[in-house]
């Protein structure tokens, strides 16, 4: 077998991600049996769609079953193989992937034995698993390894200590086959090695896996529990070994963190130390396989943990905690437990469903947000079925005892020795009680009286001031931007527009090192995180100290500083320098070097040394805080960039296994912005002293720019708030919830730095594109120095450079839209001027002298050319072309329409953007015009989502990121929203609308496929395109999204626009689309994917020459955005986020807007100006027609002009490399995506409702439906739309009964006048973006159980709702009515998060409430029956005010609800309240959004003056229903 | 940035003028300065544009226009007063006379009316003088370097200043009385009172500069003294030749060059000559005068042939009447081709657009009419050519014809020639990077450019000592 699994050109191999479906299936009893090995197929089966397949559609990405060792079965194979096997508990069996080549087989399992024989076991023998490989694909057959079973003689080892050795010796043999072996052993694999458990696996699709292993079929096979897993992997090189389960778990989700839990555990690794292994802990080492997946490393762990001797749901509970902020009622012993373990281990931060077994307890538990589904189901029989989904395996309603899902942060076990099921309460409380957490923390947590009281400035004289400001680089621009508004308003600046200055490598102006990184963030396989609304699981509070040994506990663990926050003031540094402590003590290193010295590099890099030299000596001097300082810089030290000097500290220490014995602080002038703090903090830096701000910041409240009245704490306070929120929300962006586990796990991707460099101070980081090395950083450092030290003028004013960074200036940073290009670019369209276009073209595309770019440096590999007009013409060209998503709301209705129309008229697409669309758009305008966007975005806000908008697209755009802003969300704040973006919104006119960072559908990649699939259903036939930033991996990314049946991928640049945006972001996230395009190109065609998928690209594109660059990368289509609004009249304001766009662009103000002067002719003549020109670069390539050129990399090469003391060190090759493709493999879109709408069941249902939709004659349907049956009505809602418009169907036309499980995504888009009725349980995303329909869920009569206290439908019903009405007879999970903005529903009760970012509707809610209920709901109404009086500590108050129902009119309705819910649904629970009604209607507590309230007042007062002058009976208001 | 939407809120305020009846008795400057307030609210207009028009395409010298609104608006004004010499060495200058094509490129001037740049600028700089915050900032160090500057207008000035800052020592030859250049013998006091160029001079002398009027270069001492004494020299002499009408009846004696016209006013004005009957001859009282040449130098001759007391004054434009809103051809933000009235045209004047002089007639040595005819313009091939309209010859009375048809090139004879310099096709002096074809012999300003604004020459003049700076430290 080959494993063809390595870096090549752009892409990277750490950078894959999987997610899946995951499954149990126990007998409570442990009873075994062959039964829970069937259910287990069953679940798998049944999660078939959460799996992907290979390019072949045959190959899975894998497929697993984990289960107790089946004595009985084993007994009697070996006995056929002549193998004597002893009793049960008294020997091991491993399963091994072997190499094909049997003499390294031999000699791998040879090392096997010797390892066991070591630990003091014996080889039995050796069985070859059974296999019918006749089953599998090309590709896993091509990877097939050998299948061996040993077994093992436990030689008498007591059972605990038997699975101590085997793991030892699993270990000690890894360690050895990949010393001797090196790459070659690669092939060997121990699946599993235990005495209690097996595990069964390979690369397969779920049905595969039984087919390839007859053992499984067996009967005699029999357990008492199994794990199985079914794998989605974003690529389909082919790996047996990621196959799941592992030894311990099954992992649905992802470890963002894991960079950083890698590095913490290897600087703890030298400290560890456990009585149960003694001296052979040292074949332990490295705890984490290398090159392992997250999953993976996670089993390791977790492993090692277990085997150390803690038990299995402890060391989850250290790996995975509960999120234990004060917004949690939680026991304080629990809190206590946490905090303690957080003294010593970070979170293994990430989605995660998690299934785990030590072969007598099985379990599942979920990670902090929940962001996976979890359900399980107890039969009265003693079954429980623990998964993905419900309903994946078929009990009879009357056998249901139980049905639950897994809460965010909580546990679940069955314990088959105990024979019960215990809760999460039950285990965490033994746990959280056996050492006295509490006590050891008090008495040994370090909490310095006085620090992080009261910040203050501090005061120094201005001569000094700007002398420093200087030697650190500072610009009048930056004091401006970002330092001003921080202080004044405890805010991140924001900003709009996009970035078109150079990348710090291309610039000509000394760069600060921090901004050759980029911030990754999370799109797809996992979800970025609201650091405002859902804050209570973010947490910035970190332990620093010397960390102990993790293998034991003792109350001196925790004794280390405890660090609410990683700011420090500069009087807490002063604190902590003069505390006079036994327990900890701190040591000063000086990060600076000679100024003078003539090899300014050279100089660097000893210091560099020198600085970890110290920080050793301190710690042997035994320090446990080292400060890492630049203070010292004086007219003859210049500083070492704080970011090196961190980043060599901390990998020099954890290369001499010392970084865990101290806290890093760094105590520098440089860092003032957000990202430098989280680069700081990501490369190793436990707390940050920006001492020069705070001394800043008192200067310029003195010269006046700050008001006088503010107090200096108060500045400091808020300039500390802001870093806080933006260290916050970029965590956030990456999915991560607390710094601990972003501390060091450098989620950042270089541009622009050397490898070497990279190797030695930023080990692990990924830089592309090569780039500057120590030598011309110190030169940046040293020149600034020196202009610095020379020449000192004009103290009155602060005498630095603008900078000109954001804005343009003259001398300052260079940028591609300057008054040259846009003015000639407006010239060319307004008088159809070739030749100021020509002027325009060249002053962007001529980057010899000014470099802005990457493609500026490239130039084309000629050609043999044609003559011009043999080439495409530029209408066809202009085909390909698309505006960017900007919504009617970001910009004004004349814009937005003027690019519909522009665009249509051409046969080109415009976008929607996130905000809907007027119906009446939809019909052409007489001249022939068409103001319908060709492509409609959906957004995580779904605003303006309905079945209507859906069914008048041709393409559906799903938007996972923005250029501006990746892993963010946005606000339209209240005052923005006037009547006509409310209308289109579905929304209240000054109700602030929040779009959430994560699509609350889309938490993992198998998600993504399910919106898809969704969208599919929405409107058959539509393309459905998926739009992603370009950053390492996107590549990756975009593999899975062609797998997850998408059919194009969009890759956007970072540069891209934006209306509103935090500057931090526009300038630091993501990466220039020609590294992201290249990669994805190369991903999708090494895994044979490229044929089915089109791929666009955007991103800054201004010309001809950058369309055919992105062309000859990949690109089939391309969008753009800032240059067609400059074509409209655009001069770069950047005032989008004012609202105050004199040229009527980016504004609702109608004075405003009347000035708007665009014309679609103009946007016309762009379009076709590129194309020519384009065309004429066509031409002189020799390429006809252009889908000839796509793809073809080497027509490109690096630019010969290039002579730039920066940019020479640039290394383009891993962007030109063009990616291997197998003999008539695509190297563009020649085929399409499958049709997975084949089995569909509403193809059944609209069969049989033929008739009902000709004639509207009333029907009742009645089928059953299983959890496989997805997105059930919304091909149905489709038909409806297209034939009767957005009105639907009259009030209860059709009426469909379905029983069963009901897959996700029910009745979403339902249109009125249909009724769904579900008889049995349903999965997640029960009416998404329901548009009118009515859905009623309830629980079979004969079904035993509650409904009110069991989950009946699953997470994030009635996202982006618009109307219609819900009626759920039970349970739901987390999110419910997530940015619901019309729809009425009745539940029993809710998870977390209920009602999160309503915009309007109404909820009432029977029973209880999770945490965090209304946050972000900025509209419509909840009542919620409070029994317990508790709700207003579950609920977030943030915007919302309660009160009680006390007006008749609330009475009114609350009883019409719940006494229609009792007549639509049974329901004993509102049967129960309606009986008592004076008694209930007293617990009810009404939930009203503060702007909601204000909002309805003035209209209502606007109501009242209107009904004056008009009729009473016209219906002014159809939001008040 | 001052008010958001601040252009909405407030309406551009045009700086008023003393009226007409007060101002034609008197050669004191026209305006009337806005109140605090006002300004205040000026400035809240700006938008402070990510891509600032006004600085980035408009002015010449790239003053940092939204930081100085937004210091002013701030209160902030000797921050303003500072940021604003950081690139404008005379901004009480620019502030008076330049046609502000900052505004014209103000991004409000697409669709509204530009934010009032040029006169926030005139305020920040007076009050900075009034308060004392413009002081002499003479150089730390001498570097021992010498540099000759022959020419004192506002390129010359420039570069002075700048030169003596950097630490060289800076010697400026004027052939006047008074240094200058047209800033004092070309534009009328009603425009410019030149204690406000005194004032600055003051400046320059304590920051170093020497001054040595009443000399001309290469005839009061050689052009080999002048090398042998300095380590470099920058020629900002500016563009010396009057371009000529050379048509029938020239020679008449009552027929000027603007500039002789408008010189001898500024020295009445100043006191360096006095009323004689040479200067009687000249004047226009009660005469009906022509002014051929619609710019700004017919302007400033309208305005003091006014102020003179002449019975009537006509202006003549052979150009087509520009029409009132922007052309086409002259799309933001470049500067429009629009019709525009000066302040002295205001004060009465009859104006003539698409006029041809073909020939002056008069009695004896004096013209007393002129014989025109209307053209029109085609384009021939890409070219524009004058073309006479048949049957629309008529006459104009005058007494006094003042040629104001802008000039040619730099004055050959002397320097120039000596020096053996490199012409270019117009016959301005050819220069990279501001050094002439002579090593170590610079020149800035209309030397090089062309008849240009005040603007530009100041900016030439600074951009030319960078130039010498660099080409000085270099050939240490």
């Amino acid at each position: 077998m080959t494993l063809k699994f390595e870096d090549r050109g752009l892409y990277e191999v750490r950078r894959e991600h999987d997610a899946c479906g995951v499954g149990v299936a126990a007998n409570i009893n442990g009873l075994r049996s062959h039964s829970v090995i069937e259910h287990g197929k069953e679940i798998l089966l049944n999660l078939h769609h959460r799996g992907a397949a290979g390019a072949d559609e045959v190959t899975g990405d894998g497929a697993g079953i984990l289960f107790q060792i089946p004595h009985e079965f084993f007994k009697a194979v070996c006995a056929d193989s002549g193998i004597t096997l002893p009793e049960p508990s008294q020997y091991g069996v491993g399963m091994i992937f072997g190499p094909r080549d049997e003499a390294l087989r031999n000699k791998c399992e040879q090392v096997l034995e010797e390892s066991l024989r070591y630990y003091g076991m014996m080889m039995l023998g050796w069985r070859d698993v059974p296999i019918a490989n006749d089953c599998l694909g090309k590709i896993a057959l091509e990877s097939e390894p050998t299948v061996r079973q040993i077994f093992v003689d436990g030689c008498g080892l007591e059972e605990k200590v038997l699975e101590q050795k085997l793991y030892l010796a699993r270990k000690r043999a890894e360690k050895l086959v990949r010393k001797k072996f090196g790459q070659e052993g690669k092939d060997f694999y121990v699946a599993s090695l235990s005495g209690r458990t097996i595990c069964y696996k390979g690369m397969f699709m779920a049905w595969q896996l039984f087919a390839y292993y007859p053992d499984l079929a067996d009967e005699r096979l029999t357990s008492a529990l199994a794990i199985v897993h079914q794998r989605y992997s974003t690529n389909t090189f082919p790996s047996w070994q990621l196959a799941q389960p592992l030894r311990c778990i099954a992992h649905n989700g992802e470890i963002n963190t894991l960079s950083g839990n890698r590095n913490q555990l290897q600087a703890r690794q030298a400290k560890m130390a456990s009585e149960a292994f003694g001296e052979d802990i040292h074949d332990l080492l490295p705890v984490l396989t290398p090159d392992a997946s997250d999953s993976a490393c996670f089993d390791n762990v977790l492993e090692l943990l277990v085997r150390a001797g803690r038990s299995m749901p402890h060391a989850m509970m250290m790996l995975i905690p509960e999120a234990f902020g004060a917004g949690y009622h939680i026991s304080t012993d629990k809190r206590a437990f946490y905090e303690f373990h957080a003294s010593f281990m970070e979170p293994w931060d990430g989605p995660a469903a998690m299934a785990f077994t030590d072969g007598r307890i099985v379990g599942g538990t979920l990670d902090r947000n929940g962001l996976r589904p979890c359900r399980y189901l107890v039969t009265t029989d003693g079954l429980l079925i623990m998964a993905s989904e419900a309903g994946v395996v078929d009990v009879p309603p009357e056998k249901v005892r139980q049905k639950g899902r897994l809460r965010p942060g909580h546990m679940f076990i069955v314990d088959t020795g105990e024979k019960r099921i215990i809760l999460d309460n039950e285990i965490k409380s033994k746990i959280t009680r056996q050492s006295p957490y509490r006590r050891w923390l008090d008495e040994n947590r370090i909490e310095l009286r006085g620090m992080f009281d009261i910040p203050k400035l501090a005061h120094t004289d201005s001569e000094t001031l700007t002398k420093r400001l200087r030697w650190f680089g500072y610009t009048r621009e930056e004091l401006k931007m970002i330092l001003l508004p921080m202080a004044r308003n405890g805010q991140e600046p924001v900003g709009s527009m996009g970035n078109d200055a150079p990348l710090a490598v291309l610039s000509d102006k000394p760069k600060l090192l921090f901004n050759y990184f980029k911030q990754l963030f999370a799109q797809v396989t996992n979800p970025p995180i609201d650091p405002l609304r859902e804050g209570m699981v973010m947490s910035l509070m970190n332990f620093v100290g010397k960390k102990p040994n993790i293998l034991t506990e003792s109350p001196e663990h925790c004794r280390q500083l405890k660090l609410p926050h990683p700011i420090l003031a500069n009087e807490d540094v002063e604190r902590l320098c003069t505390a006079k402590r036994n327990d900890f003590k701190v040591a000063r290193v000086s990060a600076v070097f000679d100024a003078n010295v003539p090899d300014a590099a050279a100089g660097m890099k000893q210091a560099l040394a020198g600085l970890v030299d110290s920080a050793t000596k301190a710690i042997r001097d035994g320090a446990s805080l080292i400060i890492i300082s630049d203070r010292e810089v004086s007219e003859t030290k210049a500083p070492i960039p704080s970011l090196l000097a961190t980043a060599a500290v901390h990998h020099g220490l954890l290369n001499r296994g010392l970084r865990g014995e101290v806290g890093l602080i760094v105590e520098s002038a440089e860092p003032r912005e957000v990202m430098h703090f989280c680069l700081l903090c990501g490369f190793g830096a436990n707390a940050i002293n920006p001492y020069l701000t705070f001394e800043t910041l008192e200067y310029l409240q003195l010269q006046g720019q700050l008001p006088e009245e503010m107090e200096s704490t108060q500045i400091a306070d808020n300039y500390i708030a802001a870093i806080k929120k933006g260290i916050l929300k970029t965590i956030s962006k990456m999915g991560i919830s607390t710094l601990r586990s972003y501390t060091g796990a450098q989620l950042f991707e270089a541009i622009g730095l050397n490898r070497s460099l990279v190797d030695e101070y930023f080990t692990g980081t990924s830089s592309r594109i090569g780039g500057i090395g120590l030598a011309e950083i110190a030169k940046d450092v040293v020149t600034r120095h020196s202009e610095t030290s020379s020449s000192l003028q004009q103290p009155g004013l602060l005498s630095l450079d603008y900078g000109g960074e954001y804005h343009f200036r003259h001398k300052g940073e260079e940028h591609l839209w300057n008054p040259e290009s846009i003015s000639k670019l407006q010239h060319a369209v307004q008088f159809n001027d070739q030749k100021a276009y020509d002027e325009y073209a060249h002053a962007i595309n001529d980057q010899a002298r000014k470099q802005y770019t990457l493609r500026g440096l490239f130039d084309f590999v000629p050609g043999k050319a044609v003559p011009l007009e043999e080439v495409e013409p530029a209408s066809e060209i202009v085909k390909r072309f698309c505006t960017g998503a900007m919504s009617h709301g970001s910009i004004s209705k004349e814009t937005h329409e003027c690019m519909a129309v522009a665009m249509n008229r051409i046969g080109a697409m415009s976008n929607t953007g996130e905000g809907g669309e007027d119906a009446s758009r939809y019909t052409p305008e007489p001249n022939g015009d068409s103001k319908n966007c060709a492509i409609k975005q959906i957004a995580s806000g779904r605003f303006g989502v309905t079945a209507n908008y859906l069914a008048h697209a041709k393409e559906l755009q799903i938007k996972i990121a923005q250029g501006a802003k990746p892993g963010e969300g946005g606000q339209l704040p209240g005052h923005k929203v006037t009547a006509e973006i409310a209308k289109l919104r579905h929304s209240t006119p000054g109700v602030t609308l929040i779009s959430p960072p994560p699509h609350h559908d889309i938490y993992s990649i198998e998600d993504l496929a399910q919106l898809i699939y969704d969208l599919k259903c929405s409107n058959p036939g539509v393309k459905v395109s998926v739009k992603l930033v370009a950053e390492v991996g996107v590549g990756t990314i975009a593999a899975g999204v062609a797998k997850g049946n998408a059919d194009e991928v969009l890759i956007s640049g970072h540069d891209g626009g934006t209306g509103a945006s935090p500057l931090s972001s526009i300038k630091h996230t993501g990466c220039p689309w020609e590294l992201g395009l290249a990669e994805t190109q190369q991903v999708l065609v090494m895994n044979n994917l490229r044929d089915r998928i089109r791929v666009q690209t955007d991103g800054q594109l201004k010309t001809g020459r950058d369309v055919v660059i992105a062309a000859l990368l990949g690109a089939e289509q391309f969008g753009f955005g800032t240059s067609v609004l400059v074509t409209l009249g655009c001069t770069l304001l950047r005032k989008c986020h004012e609202g105050a766009c004199p040229f009527g662009i980016s504004t609702q103000d109608p004075e405003l807007r009347a000035r708007f002067a665009g014309k679609p002719e103009y946007i016309i003549r762009f379009m076709l100006l590129m194309a020519e020109e384009a065309r004429r670069i066509m031409a002189q390539l020799g390429f006809r027609k252009f889908e000839d050129m796509i793809g073809q990399v080497d027509r490109l090469k690096t630019s010969d002009a290039i002579d730039h003391w920066k940019s020479q060190g640039l290394d383009f090759s891993a962007i030109f490399q063009k990616p291997v493709a197998a003999e008539g493999q695509a190297l563009r879109l020649t085929s399409q995506q499958a049709d997975k709408l084949e089995d569909h069941l509403d193809w059944q249902i609209l069969a049989q409702a033929k008739q009902t939709l000709e004639s509207q004659k009333p029907a009742v349907i009645e089928l059953p439906i299983r959890n496989i049956n997805r997105t059930v009505g919304a091909i149905l809602s489709n038909r409806i739309v297209k034939k009767y418009g957005e009105e639907g169907l009259k009030e209860g036309t059709l009426n469909i009964v379905l029983r069963g499980s009901a897959g996700q995504s029910f009745g979403a888009f339902l249109v009125p006048g249909v009724t769904l009725t579900l008889i049995g349980d349903s999965n997640d995303y029960l009416g998404k973006s329901l548009s009118g329909g009515r859905i009623i869920v309830k629980k079979p009569d004969e079904a035993p159980f509650r409904s009110h206290e069991n989950i009946i439908v699953g997470n994030t019903v009635l996202y982006g709702a618009t109307s219609g009405e819900v009626f759920i007879n039970g349970m739901a999970g987390e999110r419910f009515c997530v940015r619901n903005s019309g729809a009425w529903a009745l539940v029993e009760g809710v998870g977390d998060h209920g009602c999160e970012y309503m915009t309007g509707g109404l909820v009432v809610v029977l029973g209880k409430t999770g945490c965090n209920f209304a946050a972000g709901m900025s509209g419509g109404l909840a009542y919620v029956l409070d029994e317990a009086q508790l709700f207003d500590t579950k609920c977030n108050l943030d915007m919302v005010e309660l009160e009680s129902v006390w007006k008749d009119e609330d009475k009114d309705l609350l009883h019409e609800m719940i006494s229609r819910h009792l007549e639509l649904t049974g329901s004993e629970r509102a049967k129960y309240i309606l009986e008592a009604w004076p008694d209930m209607v007293g617990k009810f507590v009404k939930v009203v959004p503060i702007d909601y309230r204000k909002a309805l007042e003035k209209m209502r007062a606007a109501e009242q003056r209107y009904t004056e002058t008009i009729p009473a009976t016209e219906e002014v208001f159809p939001w008040v229903k | 940035m001052g008010e958001v939407k601040g252009f909405l809120k407030y309406d551009r305020l045009e700086v008023g003028h003393r009226s007409i009846e007060e101002r034609i008795h008197d050669f004191s400057e026209l305006d009337l300065p806005l109140t605090p307030d006002e300004i205040k609210q000026q400035t809240a207009r700006c938008m402070d544009c990510g891509v600032p028009f006004c600085h980035g395409a408009g002015c010449p010298l790239q003053n940092c226009i939204p930081d100085m609104n937004e210091l002013v608006y701030q209160d902030r004004w000797q921050e303003a007063c500072d940021l604003l010499h950081m690139t404008n060495n005379f901004p009480e200058i620019t502030g008076r006379v330049c046609p502000a094509p900052c505004e014209a490129s103000c991004t409000l001037a697409v669709n509204d009316k530009p934010v009032l740049i040029r006169h926030i600028e005139f305020q920040v700089v007076e009050r900075g003088f009034k308060e004392g915050w413009i002081r002499p900032q003479p150089p730390a160090v001498s570097t021992g370097k010498r540099v000759a500057i022959v020419g004192s207008g506002p390129a010359g000035l420039a570069a002075a200043q700048q030169l003596a800052r950097a630490g060289h020592t800076v010697v400026v030859f004027e052939k006047d009385e008074k240094p200058g250049g047209l800033l004092r013998y070309g534009i009328p006091d009603f425009k410019l009172e030149k204690h406000i160029i005194d004032r600055r001079l003051e400046q320059l002398s304590a920051e170093g500069v020497e001054f040595r009027t009443g000399v001309v270069v290469g005839e009061d001492f050689s052009t080999r003294y002048l090398r042998k004494r300095f380590d470099c020299i920058c020629l900002t002499m500016g563009v010396g030749e009057p371009r000529d009408l050379n048509i029938v009846g020239r020679g008449h004696e009552n027929i000027l060059f603007a500039m002789d016209f408008l010189k001898v006013q500024n020295q009445l004005c100043s006191g360096e000559l006095v009323e004689s009957e040479a200067t009687e001859s000249i004047s226009a009282k009660d005469k009906t005068v022509v002014v051929i040449g619609g710019g700004d130098t017919g302007s400033d001759c309208v305005g003091t042939a006014i102020r003179h007391g002449a019975r009537q004054v006509h202006q003549l434009e052979i150009l087509p009447k520009p029409p009132e809103s922007r052309p086409p051809e002259t799309p933001w933000p470049m500067w429009p081709k629009v019709m525009r009235t000066s302040s002295s045209q205001e004060e009465g004047c009859i104006r003539q657009w698409s006029v041809m002089t073909k020939k002056f007639s008069g009695r004896e040595t004096r013209v007393t009419k002129l014989e025109c005819c209307q053209v029109e313009w085609v384009n021939e091939k890409g070219a524009w050519k004058v073309k006479e309209l048949p049957g629309t010859d008529f006459t104009l009375e005058a007494d006094l014809v003042l040629l104001a048809l802008g000039f040619v090139h730099v004055t050959h004879p002397g320097l120039v020639n000596d020096l053996e310099l490199k012409l270019d096709g117009a016959g301005n002096l050819v220069v990279n990077d501001y050094q002439t074809s002579e090593p170590g012999i610079f020149a800035a300003g209309d030397t090089v450019s062309g008849a240009s604004l005040v603007v530009r020459a100041i900016n030439s003049g600074r951009q030319a000592a960078s130039a010498i700076d660099n080409w000085l430290k270099q050939n240490r």
